[in-house]
């Protein structure tokens, strides 16, 4: 199955009820697969006049009640950047894709993971996080769509699958879980009160200093436990290695052909793979690093993931880099070079 | 001894935050007029604008949702998809309607989204201190055009109603104030009416109010319904632009 089509469909097994989108490549499958299905399976597919609109109506979905999802590519996920700041600031649930291209502006349409720093810092203005989930396949695209759809109503948080051109448009054979979306009852949501209760207010305005003040003292509470229960990480050959790889997504798959035929060369190396970009799995890292004398952080873009990588080891380990972009994609022989390089330092 | 004027239910108990003379008060408790008439408060959703109303989440009894600027259209259109039988309102000044977020204005119309427009127009960005509007009149002085509106440089307002009863999806388009008795008493017809559409399934409706801003206008509540007269009503003249009596899209009721 392709990649997009999978995440769709994984979404429609998850309980998803509304996808709001606009057409960009190289996310067009996903909207096609759902234009087809959603319908039959009662939910409600609307391809929106703009990305601004489609995640606005995502917003308008979430506080209603219901899971909603909207999908899109690097510029298009700028244009949702209003919205999501607004989702985050509304403690609104969504699960938000992005299968990312190159940039900046129009950039191309071809694979890329530069949208690293957007997704983890800066996804919209204001103090704020959104779970990101990395798949690495097109079944942990599967099975990541689920745990975004769970975790973001439980805790009331935006999440983002970080996919790219590569996993979007890939096709592997797929097993879909056996697992039924867990529904959480929303009593905050704004679906009529029914004359039962007082009347429920979904807002992100605080004209107040405290009170807003308040409001993202007590988001950032959530975030703590976020990072204490939400980390994920795929530790690879790491309990010897000297060198280990780090990398995420697609570009894993790559380094982790690296770090086989670099063992089967005698050289010590491990990969680390974060499958969660937010929160970012530190600990995690440094378990993988506990023997390493050397790190290379390999990226599908100017190397955004670095300053994470340096943040979390403190430091204490030399980070080298490797990093195609534009839509370009290191290879194994370009990776294994390096390892090779840094091992005779 | 019988009650002969209460407050609607749907209106919330609260004092609100708008400027002494300003005519949103009147136009809340219209709506809520309405809301409570057709005893829906329990089944309808409210979405705010940015803008003056912006805490109209705090005035209506009903569920509310705080929408980004321009976009409560969209929003409005999530909450209805996923749920049919809400009844989806959005109020929303001129700033956010015609400017910032004409395109999903349009488009909300252009699909028929079963949804009612609570658009109050009074040419100006109140909650800002007196801009431009996409509804400035020619000539109007205002904090960025303090020689007055020059449509040379400026450009000319957007008539929403005109515009949007073109649109096929459009049910209801139409243009009444609040400045007299008579006029209030049209208003909420209209209002009524809106709702009603949405009840029916019968697409789009938007009912514009033409209002008074006598904070930023550098008037009295007396001058300011004056210009509204003489000025507003002769460039946006009051009227129904469009009334479809059946909805001709798929799954109406009538």
């Amino acid at each position: 199955m392709k990649g997009n089509e999978a995440l769709a469909e994984a979404a429609l097994r998850a309980g998803c009820k509304c996808f709001f989108g606009y057409p960009i490549t190289p996310q067009t499958e996903i909207s096609a697969y759902l234009a087809k299905n959603m319908a039959k399976r009662g939910g409600t597919f609307l391809q929106a006049e703009s990305e601004i609109a489609a995640v606005n109506m995502v917003l308008g979905a979430s506080a209603s009640g219901v899971r909603a999802m909207t999908s899109s590519s690097s510029p298009g996920i700028s244009l949702k950047s209003e919205g999501i700041s607004y989702l985050a600031g509304s403690d609104l649930p969504c699960v938000i894709v992005n299968v990312q291209r190159g940039g900046p502006g129009l950039g191309g349409i071809q694979p890329s993971q530069a949208d690293y720093l957007q997704a983890t810092k800066a996804s919209g203005h204001g103090d704020f996080h959104i779970l990101v989930y990395a798949p690495a396949s097109v079944q942990e695209t599967i099975d990541m769509t689920f745990t975004a759809f769970d975790t973001a109503d439980r805790y009331r948080i935006p999440a983002m699958i970080l996919s790219d051109g590569l996993l979007g448009q890939m096709m592997e054979p797929v097993v879909f879980p056996d697992i039924k979306a867990q529904i959480t009852e929303k009593p905050w949501s704004c679906c009529g009160h029914k004359n039962e209760r007082k009347h429920n207010i979904i807002n992100s305005l605080y004209l107040c200093p405290d009170e807003l003040e308040k409001s993202v003292r007590d988001r950032f509470e959530k975030y703590r436990e976020i990072e204490k229960t939400c980390t994920d990480a795929e530790l690879y050959l790491c309990d010897d290695a000297q060198i280990v790889v780090t990398a995420f997504g697609a570009t894993a798959r790559i380094a982790k052909s690296a770090v086989d035929i670099a063992r089967s060369k005698g050289i010590k190396a491990g990969l680390f793979r974060p499958k969660t970009l937010y929160p970012f799995p530190k600990k995690e890292l440094n378990n993988a690093c506990a023997k390493a004398q050397r790190v290379l952080c390999v990226e599908m873009s100017m190397g955004q993931m670095v300053d994470d990588i340096k943040l979390a080891l403190e430091c204490r380990i030399s980070v080298d880099f490797l990093g195609r972009t534009g839509g370009n994609i290191p290879s194994v022989k370009e990776v294994v070079d390096k390892i090779t390089f840094i091992g005779k330092e | 001894m019988s009650v002969v004027f209460e407050r609607p239910h749907a209106l919330c108990d609260t004092p609100t935050h708008y400027c002494p003379g300003c005519t949103h008060g009147i136009i809340h408790r219209l709506v809520a007029e309405v809301i409570d008439e057709m005893e829906i408060e329990g089944e309808t959703v409210g979405v705010c604008p940015v803008g003056c109303a912006v805490m109209a989440y705090d005035y209506f009894n009903c569920d509310m949702i705080e929408a980004p600027h321009g976009r409560a259209p969209a929003v409005a259109t999530g909450v209805k998809r996923a749920n049919p039988n809400l009844m989806v309102f959005t109020y929303q000044g001129d700033g956010d309607l015609a400017a910032i977020g004409t395109c999903e204005t349009l488009h909300a119309a252009a699909r028929g989204e079963n949804i009612t427009i609570i658009f109050v127009n009074n040419t100006i960005y109140g909650m800002t201190g007196g801009q431009m509007a996409p509804t400035t009149i020619p000539g109007q002085v205002t904090q960025t055009t303090p020689y007055g509106r020059d449509p040379k440089t400026q450009g000319f307002p957007l008539k929403m109603c005109e515009i949007l009863a073109q649109m096929d999806g459009t049910a209801l388009a139409q243009r009444v104030s609040v400045d007299s008795v008579a006029h209030i008493r049209e208003a909420k017809k209209a209002i009524r009416k809106a709702f009603d559409n949405q009840k029916h399934k019968r697409g789009f409706s938007i009912v514009e109010v033409l209002s008074t801003c006598p904070t930023n206008w550098g008037m009295t509540p007396q001058e300011s319904l004056e210009r509204l007269r003489t000025e507003m009503i002769p460039y946006f003249p009051l009227g129904v632009y469009k009334d479809l009596p059946v909805w001709n899209g798929d799954g109406g009721e009538d």
